[in-house]
């Protein structure tokens, strides 16, 4: 009879499995520091390829630092040091220049940026137009193609000559993710980038975090562990300077490996 | 740093372990009516069902609501999963202790039968639900390895009970009726057991995030 | 509360408010009874002819400050434009790596320098090109309007360009900007606003000095002769007239002072009004 014929079984996604991913960055012994006082004492962890990767820790752990130096932003700040290594496909990122770094590992911030005296085309296309890339059309291309991964082009599509800061706080975080995107770097760092927003605009900047990572790496700074949780494949937890614990979220969240770990997570401290 | 939450979860154990406590005895009174032939405990065994019932939707709402407001991690999380399984593992378990007492009263009707390893098979059974019990309640992983590996025992038992009461049946057509009531309450007992190890095996994933069920090794 | 204490601490309050209010009123009030003493004195002898022609001779009517007026714009249009870069790119100095003992030096000298008297740095001109070249000149007076220039606009751009919020500049380098053109680029423009009402203001201020352009510029009676010539300019042709005994003259010195006013009062307006924040940011 056709009613026992058994019906197709649905099909089942396997989990992810990034433990094979390739490695995007590793950082090996280091210490950073400001003046006299070390904030960063020898630090080791690998960031995987085409993943999210969340640093959370209590406050003062060293966790700004530390992403920080990934891009060399910690020298704009008079007196900081950086000791160790920091490889970048295979280069130390301390002994290269600066700049060039910087356009492989970009960085968007806590508080949003536009820059105040640009339109919303030219804040997302301001990375190739500094850097002297001349081709209109290119550029045009450039700023659609970063608004719709920053999934703000549809809001913005009508007013592209509009100034930058004329946008909601959200959109204006969007808008520098963006202008981060346009310059297509192999690994995006974020330090609490949703702290300043409200709940549906965090939301949706974690729903676009979860869909960039299959292009580049995304590094995430947050004070949020529960937004670590939904967002992150892999997690490092960083206590006084040191990190305690890294690696995959789902197994941080049920089974921490080290109680310092667990009582964070679990709200006991922090 | 003690928190709030923690008291909310002091209060999810202490009404796990009243109602194991509640099922232990239920267990017991039932056992009674089969074993001393007096139905006056079936009430008493009815009457705790329905206190177990209450306790088993209650215990499921708590744990519900904890998830739902506070986003529990590691072994917070642990423990609620567990809960939440203990308490059906032991929601079973009194329906299981009802049955018996139930069959009980129709063996009244009937004339005595042997009881075999029936009385074995109870304090295994029991055996194993207390300390079950204990072991979630001291987070006692050694005594929860204890009781999964007691369960092989009751197995052994139920099967010989059986095979017995099988040649009982064949040779007596009379003694079908309490022969088959028999039956059913080792297989009660076989399945309070059952009950008991899952519970132990859920102890264990509670304090060492292991998860040991249906795999080989569990020692 | 004690009534009689509540009612003194009114009485106290109201006199302390109708002091402070008359004060401001005095320091309002200067400005527009300067402002209309001089319209009163100088609307007269404006027209035309005033604007555009040259001086005549003493007893002959009709003469005008034209070579005045294109004077001024002369040496101050020449002063800002050596002044104003100097200032602008030694405040960029300042607000980008001014941290060192040489910046501060460099801070503490420009401070300095807004004190200096104006007659000071005329003669210190006077005496790095006049005595040289052995002539007055435009050009003589132009450098010594640009040194009071330099420190104002320096200073002040140095204020401005530090009202940059840093994650501005962050935001330009975590591109992987270079440092100068980050400066360049993108910190200079978003400050430009301030930065140019700045140059505007030191210009106005310099317009109106007089005491270096005595031995600098020294001042002509005739239509100007180049750069390397003696050049008439607004104040000094004020100072000029005012001093001498013709009435004819004292009436164009009203109205040449007046012109001088109603352009430092035109490019402080304008100023304020470029100055203001726009209404399309969302700070």
């Amino acid at each position: 009879m056709d009613m026992m014929r058994p019906m197709p079984l649905p099909a089942v996604k396997e989990g992810a499995a990034p433990e094979n991913a390739a490695i995007a960055m590793s950082v090996r012994d280091l210490r950073a520091g400001y003046g006299a006082a070390p904030v960063l004492k020898g630090v080791n962890l690998e960031i995987r390829e085409k993943t999210v990767t969340a640093i959370i820790g209590p406050s003062g752990c060293g966790k700004s630092t530390l992403i920080r130096c990934l891009n060399r932003m910690h020298e704009a700040i008079p007196g900081a040091t950086c000791d160790g290594e920091i490889l970048l496909g295979g280069r130390n990122a301390l002994a290269i220049d600066p700049v060039l770094l910087r356009r492989e590992v970009g960085m968007v911030f806590q508080r949003p940026n536009p820059f105040p005296t640009m339109t919303i085309a030219q804040n997302v296309a301001a990375g190739l137009v500094l850097n002297g890339v001349r081709d209109r059309a290119l550029i045009a291309e450039t700023v659609e193609k970063s608004l719709r991964r920053a999934a703000l082009w549809d809001e913005v599509k009508d007013k592209l000559d509009a100034p930058g800061v004329g946008l909601s706080g959200g959109q204006q975080q969007r808008l520098c993710i963006a202008r981060a995107l346009a310059v297509e770097p192999r690994v995006l760092l974020l330090d609490e980038p949703c702290s300043a927003l409200d709940p549906i605009a965090t939301g949706r900047i974690e729903e676009l975090l979860i869909q960039i990572k299959d292009q580049l790496t995304v590094v995430i700074v947050t004070h949020n562990m529960q937004q670590a949780a939904r967002v992150s494949e892999y997690t490092v937890f960083m206590l006084m300077g040191e990190m305690v614990e890294y690696g995959l979220t789902r197994r941080m969240f049920t089974q921490p490996a080290d109680k310092r770990t667990e009582d964070y997570i679990t709200g006991r401290f922090g | 740093m003690k928190r709030q939450f923690d008291a909310d979860l002091e209060d999810l154990r202490a009404r796990l372990l009243r109602m194991g406590g509640l099922c232990e005895e239920m267990v017991h009174y039932a056992v009674k009516v089969v074993v001393d032939r007096d139905d006056s405990h079936l009430s008493k065994v009815q009457e705790w069902e329905r206190q177990v019932n209450g306790l088993h939707i209650d215990i499921d709402e708590v744990c519900l609501r904890l998830i739902a407001l506070h986003q529990p991690a590691a072994g917070d999380l642990r423990l609620i999963a567990a809960a939440i399984k203990i308490n059906s593992d032991l929601e079973r378990v009194g329906d299981q202790a009802v049955n018996i007492a139930e069959t009980g009263v129709y063996l009244l009707k009937e004339p005595k039968i042997k009881l075999g390893d029936i009385p074995r098979m109870v304090e295994v059974a029991a055996g194993m639900l207390k300390d079950s019990l204990d072991a979630f309640a001291r987070g006692d992983v050694e005594l929860a390895r204890d009781v999964i590996r007691r369960d092989d025992e009751e197995d052994r038992l139920k099967s010989q009970t059986f095979n017995e009461l099988v040649t009982l049946m064949q040779s007596d057509a009379s003694a079908i009726q309490r022969g088959m009531d028999i039956i059913l309450i080792a297989r009660n007992l076989e399945r309070i057991a059952d009950h008991a190890t899952n519970v132990a095996e859920d102890v264990i994933f509670m304090v060492l995030g292991k998860d040991i069920r249906h795999s080989a090794e569990k020692i | 509360m004690n009534d009689a204490l509540y009612a003194r601490r009114k009485k106290v309050n109201a006199l302390m408010f109708a002091l402070t209010a008359a004060c401001a009123a005095v320091a309002s009030g200067t400005l527009l009874a300067i402002l209309g003493y001089i319209a009163w004195k100088g609307a007269s002898s404006i027209s035309w002819a005033f604007l555009t022609n040259l001086p005549k001779p003493v007893g002959e009517h009709g003469g005008g400050i034209a070579n005045a007026i294109v004077g001024s714009a002369k040496v101050v249009g020449l002063a800002g434009l050596m002044g104003i870069p100097v200032g602008v790119l030694g405040g960029v100095y300042l607000a980008e790596y001014g941290r060192g003992r040489y910046a501060f030096a460099v801070r503490y000298a420009a401070d300095v320098m807004n004190g200096v008297p104006s007659i000071v740095v005329g003669l210190f001109a006077y005496a790095l090109i006049v005595h040289p070249m052995k002539r007055f000149s435009a050009l003589s007076g132009s450098v010594a309007l640009a040194f009071i220039m330099v420190p104002i606009v320096l200073r002040n751009t140095e204020e401005f360009l530090r009202l940059v919020p840093g994650t501005i500049r962050e935001a330009a380098l975590a591109l992987g900007v270079p440092r100068w053109k980050v400066t360049l680029l993108v910190i200079l423009p978003t400050a430009g606003r301030g930065i140019l009402t700045g140059a505007l203001l030191a210009l106005a201020r310099v317009a109106g000095e007089t005491a270096p352009l005595i031995f600098t510029a020294f001042g002509n009676r005739f239509a100007d002769n180049g750069w390397l010539n003696p050049i008439a300019t607004l104040p000094h042709t004020i100072f000029t007239y005012a001093i001498s005994p013709y009435e004819d003259w004292h009436n164009q010195a009203w109205a040449a002072a007046l012109i001088l006013m109603i352009f430092v009062l035109l490019v402080n307006v304008t100023a304020r009004v470029w100055l203001r924040p726009s209404s399309g940011s969302s700070h």
